[in-house]
């Protein structure tokens, strides 16, 4: 067991090299410092002086691997790699372009976006359970078709449009809920009530029907004919064997983006207003500062690669056969 | 007619061709050489068949094949001919494609700000000075929409009076071309034309021609409706500077549709080759392949196309001067903005042909043509490749729609298509902010979701239809209704 686990954290270490190898070469060679500074300064009456004097303030002026110039371990950290690729390993992301210091943004920023997601998708999985069970119990009538008809339709709905007219209905015509912003405290539900609310319907078609796949799926096995013949109710049924076999997939699939909730989403935030990672990283990208992007690319993946290793673990907590193999 | 007009100007002048136009030309051929090899393959035209005969999928695909032919019109790009600029003597440098000058009224009849739908007054007042020297605000008449009239109360009983002469051409298109197709159908039956013609639409047959019809019919009066009323009326309303919004929803199908189709096949080669080789040769390669792959799958979507697209962006910046026109960087732009999305989605596909044919490589007829000594090459195209076809099919229609809407999400945050370009992305991030407006305006953004959602619905409705049929493990969906 512990083995396993040892083994697959080695498997992410050279999958999280990659990733800063990528990054590094699309931040720095597709796309060089001096391009960088070209930007930053603006696009007109730009000196080559002006543009070494942005290179220094900023770190960028190092050779990208190898410093001849300095002596001795410099010859490898005095580069562009090291500084500001390797060090993210470390979570050390540096100063922004803007002079600011990423680490602390970004622990600051932390907060705000799960006091969005978590809830979002807590209470999502609970809705979209409950409908998927509810649509199984009805399976093959003209209900289940309605619903299955019903999902399409909410899926092929633009998440803009669930934004834009939720913002819209309850916030401007109902006046249930203030259209944006965000408070800390006991103030903060108020806020986060209209854009859970509006991440859960934006989810609901494709989770419903992923769920109610998953639950047809095992309505389909023996061991639920077996039930039925021994003469379990309905409920029973799906209760205790459909749904308790369907929630390996449904967990397992829940713990992958576990991690990456801390992220945040980055259109739910910017158009609510929650001063979260989302939002965060959209103002850097509207801004052009490729220090937070290279920064949130990097934090990103391990988070994903997190959430990998962790639905790894789960799986050896609920399937036995894993912890053999 | 005036389409017509349009295509002969196309003719005569001098035809340009931009990236996407080529692309876009090259999916029609291998479309075409689908087609004909679909025809040859029994198996293949079963499963296409099981698509035939489903109602749903059908009605979508008369949806999409109407997106699609404007897509294409708008696709036949030209300089126009001084003599042929029709457009009130107004000269348009650059380049027009055929749908530009076929919709050459609804395109310049520019008002000066916002109006509502089919509406003939200006939204909001305006400051004139009257004849006796007082200024005062007053609602003006709009410069085009509804300039005919003569008498503003007129308005609704020409609105009724122009959509009745929409409809009836609609409906006389629809059983013109239903006499030609029931004529076939009877000839191949063996029946006569009668029983074929009128039983039919009752509901027989395996074919569910009645929904195509009936889904042909809707469309066709929708077309008539834009027609009739597009030139004279601003149908779906202007924006804040007076461009009509049905000429911009218009425009940005061939935007949307070029996103959904280019993305998936500009890296299909990529996936096509690595899940194949990778399955096929085990070992160093696979182990190569699946590093690839994961890496790239570690890296949040969103954050890697925005990476990509700032340094897309950073890049056009600086050599700004390679490019001779707006709409070619725009149009450069937007083939890599395919690129990029294409980029994080090509590992799915791989993975999957990956393990198809690590299957497939094991079964007995793959074995024979070892044994009997055919090469590599010749095995992974005669014995590998054209079964696991189903999938890039299935995966090129699922991925479609979602290809749609993140064109929209993308263009909101800004790292989508040129800002510059039609698309209804760009449409609802201009109009966001109206509906706080007062009074609120609400058409730009109902146009472009209205667009977007009948697209979408349809490209959903085809898939799944698409992978009902080719999948043998696909779930199944709407057949235990139907018992």
């Amino acid at each position: 067991m512990t083995a396993y686990i040892i083994r697959r954290c080695l498997y992410a270490v050279p999958i999280l090299i990659g990733v800063n190898l990528v990054t590094f070469w699309l931040f720095f060679f597709v796309n060089t410092p001096d391009d960088m500074a070209r930007l930053a300064l603006g696009a007109k009456h730009v000196t080559p002086e002006m543009v070494t004097s942005w290179k220094q303030q900023h770190g960028y002026d190092r050779p990208p691997f190898f410093n001849a110039t300095a002596r001795g371990t410099g010859k490898l950290t005095e580069t562009l790699f090291y500084r500001k690729s390797l060090r993210l390993f470390v979570l050390d992301f540096g100063s922004s372009d803007g002079g600011r210091d990423i680490g602390h943004d970004v622990g600051q920023r932390m907060g705000p976006s799960l006091a969005i997601a978590v809830p979002t998708l807590l209470i999502a999985l609970v809705v979209e359970v409950g409908i998927a069970l509810l649509i199984v119990m009805f399976r093959a009538s003209y209900i289940d078709l309605f619903a299955l008809v019903t999902c399409i339709v909410l899926m092929s709905i633009s998440l803009l449009f669930y934004v834009i007219g939720g913002q819209y209905l309850i916030g401007k015509v109902w006046r249930l809920a203030p259209i944006s912003g965000f408070g800390y405290g006991v103030d903060a539900w108020r806020f986060a009530a209209l854009p859970v609310f509006i991440g859960i319907i934006g989810g609901m078609g494709a989770g419903v029907r992923v769920y109610r796949a998953y639950f047809l799926e095992e309505e389909g096995r023996d061991f639920v004919r077996t039930a039925r013949a021994k003469g379990l109710t309905d409920g029973a049924v799906l209760f205790r064997h459909v749904l308790g076999n369907a929630m390996i997939p449904v967990l397992t699939g829940l713990v992958v983006v576990l991690p990456s909730l801390f992220l945040g989403s980055l259109i739910m935030e910017s158009f609510f207003g929650v001063p979260g990672l989302g939002s965060y990283t959209i103002e850097a990208i509207q801004n052009q500062d490729f220090a937070i992007v290279r920064a949130m690319v990097f934090l990103g993946s391990v988070l994903y690669v997190l959430g990998l290793l962790l639905t790894d673990i789960s799986y050896t907590l609920v399937d036995p056969r894993v912890r053999l193999g | 007619m005036r389409l017509w007009l349009a295509l002969q100007q196309w003719w005569r002048g001098d035809a340009v061709l931009l990236w996407t136009d080529a692309l876009l030309l090259l999916l029609l051929m291998a479309l075409g050489a689908a087609y004909l090899y679909v025809r040859r393959d029994e198996p293949l035209r079963r499963c296409w068949r099981r698509v035939l005969a489903n109602a749903p999928a059908m009605a979508s695909a008369v949806v999409l094949s109407v997106y699609v032919l404007i897509a294409l019109l708008d696709s036949l790009h030209f300089r126009p001919l001084q003599a042929a600029a029709e457009d009130g003597g107004r000269y348009e440098a650059g380049v027009l494609s055929v749908l530009d000058v076929a919709l050459a009224p609804v395109r310049t009849h520019t008002e000066r700000s916002y109006s509502r739908p089919m509406d003939i007054w200006a939204l909001e007042m305006t400051t004139v000075t009257g004849p006796d020297g007082l200024s005062r605000q007053e609602y003006q008449r709009l410069q085009y929409g509804g300039s005919h009239l003569v008498d503003p109360a007129q308005r609704g009983a020409d609105l009724l009076a122009a959509s009745a002469r929409a409809l009836g051409p609609a409906a006389v298109t629809v059983l013109l071309t239903w006499a030609p197709i029931s004529w076939l159908l009877a000839r191949r039956r063996g029946l006569s034309w009668r029983t074929v013609a009128f039983g039919v639409p009752a509901g027989s047959g395996a074919v569910p021609w009645r929904t195509i019809m009936v889904a042909l019919f809707v469309l066709l009066s929708l077309v008539g409706l834009c027609a009739e009323l597009g030139p004279r009326y601003h149908l779906l309303g202007t924006d804040k500077v007076g461009n009509d919004v049905l000429f911009q929803s218009l425009k940005g199908v061939r935007t949307s549709v070029i996103i959904g189709t280019l993305t998936t096949l500009l890296t299909l080669p990529l996936a096509i080759v690595f899940g194949v080789a990778a399955g096929y040769f085990r070992g160093t390669v696979d182990d190569a392949v699946q590093y690839l792959y994961t890496t790239l799958d570690s890296i949040p979507d969103v954050l890697l196309i925005a990476a990509m697209v700032l340094v897309m962006q950073a890049y056009m910046a600086g050599h700004a001067e390679s490019f001779s026109s707006v709409q070619q960087r725009a149009d450069l732009r937007l083939v890599l903005l395919c690129a990029v999305l294409g980029i994080t989605r090509w590992t799915g596909l791989c993975r999957l042909l990956r393990g198809e044919t690590l299957k497939l490589r094991e079964h007995d007829y793959v074995q024979a043509a070892q044994a009997l000594g055919a090469g590599h090459l010749r095995i992974l195209g005669r014995q590998i490749l054209p079964n696991v076809m189903h999938l890039v099919l299935i995966t090129l229609v699922m991925q479609f729609s979602g290809l749609v809407l993140a064109e929209a999400v993308l263009s909101y945050i800004g790292i989508g298509v040129d800002p510059g370009m039609h698309s209804w992305g760009n449409m609802i991030n201009g109009a966001r902010l109206e509906l706080a407006r007062e009074p609120a305006v609400w058409w730009s953004l109902a146009a472009a979701l209205a667009f977007m959602l009948l697209l979408v619905l349809a490209a959903n409705l085809f898939a799944d239809a698409v992978r009902d049929a080719f999948d043998p493990r696909a779930k199944r969906g709407l057949e235990g209704v139907a018992r």
